[in-house]
């Protein structure tokens, strides 16, 4: 059989594909992109057989494929970890709509926060939800689980999770890949007032899903995600979900003396997780994220019988992604001998591109603010100007999460902070600014928002910006006095002339926008190299 | 046979392509392929590695274990030296001369290449200067993949194969100037 070399996200996104994928929409997120970047670029699109977007947000991508599989047809959404919390609304009421045609929500999580503000665990969804969830543990499974996502999802009449972890998510393995099947046609459902959350249907809903989740926990214990390795010496046993198994196996180089439970199919699958823990002296659970199945498993007050060893007791890292070694550790296999570490490299943090419009809108704002006796605090939110923080801008104050910039300005704002700035990129600002502007302009809030506009969602790799030239008009019409919707062009050479329209700004009291302009540096460049070769061959 | 490689540089030296093209060559040969590497935020000019793995047998981890390395090839001489815990006792260290100094406080040059010349097994290739010979400075990792050639276990066929595999795209020009960074870079490591 042909192999070919993925990334567990292009595994999955080829595993759609040849599933029967009609619809994928998606907002770009670590570790998440790349699922939409290789279906974008994939036959299929071009063709025009499958459509997918980038959308506003993460909210839009997963009612847009609600509406897909309402219709029909296998659709899905992929996001990122903390883009589940903006997608918490369609994600945990599709539970209770349900499927018509597949649907499947792919969460990548962030374990050890590589590109994330935090490493949230986005199997405890599975609980508010009742949702059914499938965890690859290699990049072929990443392949599989699509196709067998699609099916149970239409069989049981139910969204399903898929949970990816950054490991999984960027690695490239090798995998075989299956036959192609057909789309579904365009059918509506035959009962279509399920979709409709009313308290009286919904509570009759609810309660059905609450029924069905004995058929769920069967699902998974026949799953062929769930998987029993026996073992001779049952003084331990070892529960590992997802990429966890693989550490297991590794380390003991396929040779495991103890029975390994190995689970990627939820709900967790009980009569399974009853045979380790009624057979076994001792259990380790690994699992790549928060202790999920171990805090279930050890229950409160603990089980001492047998006793439950983890993440919770200390016998892997409370935090962080799991390696090979803290997996041979948590076994006892002890340290392989290696070269001392050295004490001579320095940290390399990441920073801004030279020549990166962001660098002279942080440089023009702590001019402004610095000659200040007040000071002032600049709000800023998620993107590369994030990195504004760091030295040698130390421009910015704050970064929580998508859009807080201008609430958080404007809260502070109202309790009597001036001046209060909001530092926000274009994209960053259509995901979820717009609705934190309208409250400005209703409470006049005294605030000065900065929109950084490079023209594209640059720190995942420059995907297209949602409304791009549209930024004033959009301010303009949320209802920003058209005076107080300035726009400037980061750059060296405007400094003192952007230094000015931001103190005009701050002076002004009511909520004003700076749109600073320019485009990415990386986008310009690959712009201006795709267009010469272009030139080269058309010459 | 096993291999597992660090591969270390930063943000912007070709390192992803230098990963894609030894794991296209593996998997090219039947061997199973594991490559982790680094998206997103930490592209961004700072550091990035990639953990590189192929096999004749199925391999379960995306990541070595410390102590397991048979090869550290770097693009930059003090990202050579940040993974030595990943190297197995008789692993080499394979790395170009030329440091990327892109933030304050990076250690004294001269001292980084010292400490990479203690090790046992070691090799630092010009390789900036080689690709400025095959033709373009961006070929320096390819360079560096000639120079890492003789620890990672694969014929040189299999290696240049992927290498116009992997640049097909970009035309003849593009696939022979990085053929002769490889074979600077091979020829630079004591085999031919």
């Amino acid at each position: 059989m042909p192999t070919r070399l993925l990334l567990g996200n292009e595994a999955l996104a080829q595993g759609a594909l040849d599933a029967g994928l009609s619809a994928a929409y998606a907002y770009p997120g670590t570790p998440s992109t790349e699922i939409t970047e290789y279906i974008l670029r994939s036959h299929e699109v071009r063709r025009g057989d499958v459509v997918a977007s980038w959308t506003a947000n993460e909210k839009t991508a997963l009612e847009a494929a609600l509406g897909a599989s309402y219709a029909g047809v296998r659709a899905m959404a992929s996001m990122k970890h903390v883009g589940l919390n903006v997608a918490a609304d369609p994600f945990v009421n599709s539970a209770i709509a349900g499927a018509n045609g597949g649907l499947i929500i792919v969460v990548a999580d962030d374990p050890s926060m590589h590109s994330s503000q935090n490493e949230q665990d986005s199997r405890f969804y599975l609980d508010l939800s009742l949702m059914p969830c499938i965890e690859p543990a290699d990049q072929q499974e990443a392949y599989d689980a699509p196709a067998y996502a699609f099916e149970l999802s239409e069989r049981l009449r139910i969204p399903i999770m898929i949970r990816l972890t950054t490991r999984l998510s960027h690695s490239r393995g090798t995998i075989t890949t299956g036959e192609a099947r057909h789309q579904n046609p365009f059918s509506l459902p035959d009962d279509p007032r399920r979709y409709i959350l009313l308290p009286l249907i919904a509570r009759q809903s609810y309660a059905r899903l609450v029924e069905r989740q004995p058929d769920f926990i069967r699902e998974s214990e026949a799953s062929p995600f769930n998987q029993w390795i026996d073992g001779p010496d049952r003084s331990l046993g070892i529960l590992a979900t997802g990429i966890a198994a693989g550490y297991v196996l590794d380390v003991t180089d396929g040779a495991c003396q103890h029975p390994i439970l190995k689970i990627g199919q939820y709900p967790i699958p009980n009569t399974l997780l009853e045979r380790l823990a009624t057979s076994c002296d001792r259990i380790l659970v690994v699992e790549e994220g928060f202790p999920y199945v171990e805090s279930k498993l050890r229950g409160a007050p603990a089980r001492t019988t047998p006793a439950i060893h983890g993440r919770l007791t200390g016998h892997l890292p409370r935090i962080g992604e799991l390696t090979p070694q803290a997996v041979a550790d948590a076994l006892d296999l002890g340290s392989l001998p290696t070269p001392a570490a050295s004490s001579t490299p320095a940290p390399r943090p990441p920073a801004l591109c030279p020549g990166c419009p962001h660098a002279d809108t942080c440089h023009a704002l702590t001019e402004v603010l610095g000659a200040r006796p007040e000071g002032g605090v600049v709000f800023s939110d998620i993107g590369c100007y994030t990195l504004g923080a760091l030295p040698p801008y130390n421009a910015i104050d704050t970064c929580v999460e998508m859009g807080a910039s201008i609430t958080m300005a404007k809260g502070a704002a109202a309790a009597g902070l001036h001046p209060a700035i909001a530092l926000i990129g274009d994209s960053t600002f259509t995901h979820s600014g717009m609705t934190g502007l309208i409250d400005c302009v209703n409470e006049e809030a005294n605030v000065t928002i900065v929109i950084v506009d490079n023209l594209t969602i640059a720190m995942t790799g420059g995907q297209p910006s949602s409304a791009e030239n549209r930024l004033a008009t959009i301010c303009a019409g949320l209802g920003v006095v058209r005076d107080h919707v300035r726009v400037i062009e980061p750059h060296p050479r405007n400094h003192e002339a952007n230094v000015a329209v931001l103190r005009e700004e701050i002076d002004y009291a009511g909520p004003s926008v700076i749109i600073a302009q320019r485009e990415c540096i990386q986008t310009a460049r690959r712009r201006a190299r795709k267009t010469s070769v272009e030139g080269e061959e058309s010459e | 046979m096993i291999r597992n490689i660090i591969l270390a540089g930063v943000g912007g030296q070709g390192l992803l392509a230098l990963a894609a093209v030894i794991g296209e060559a593996a998997r090219s040969l039947d061997l199973d392929v594991k490559q982790a590497e680094v998206h997103g935020m930490a592209q961004r000019g700072g550091v990035v590695q990639s953990h590189l793995r192929y096999a004749d047998r199925p391999l379960r981890s995306n990541l070595v274990r410390r102590g397991t390395a048979d090869l550290i090839l770097a693009l930059e001489p003090m990202e050579a030296l940040r993974y030595l815990p990943y190297l197995s006792p008789g692993g080499a260290v394979v790395s170009s001369a030329a440091p990327l100094v892109n933030i304050p406080g990076y250690p004294d040059e001269s001292a980084v290449l010292e400490e990479i010349g203690r090790l046992p097994a070691h090799r630092i290739v010009d390789a900036v200067g080689l690709a400025k010979e095959a033709g373009a400075v961006q070929a320096a990792n390819m360079v560096m993949l000639g120079a890492g050639s003789p620890h990672l276990d694969l014929p040189a066929s299999a290696l240049t194969g992927a290498i116009e595999s992997f640049f097909t795209d970009k035309g003849p020009v593009v696939i022979e100037t990085n053929l002769k960074a490889f074979r600077l870079g091979k020829a630079a490591s004591g085999t031919s």
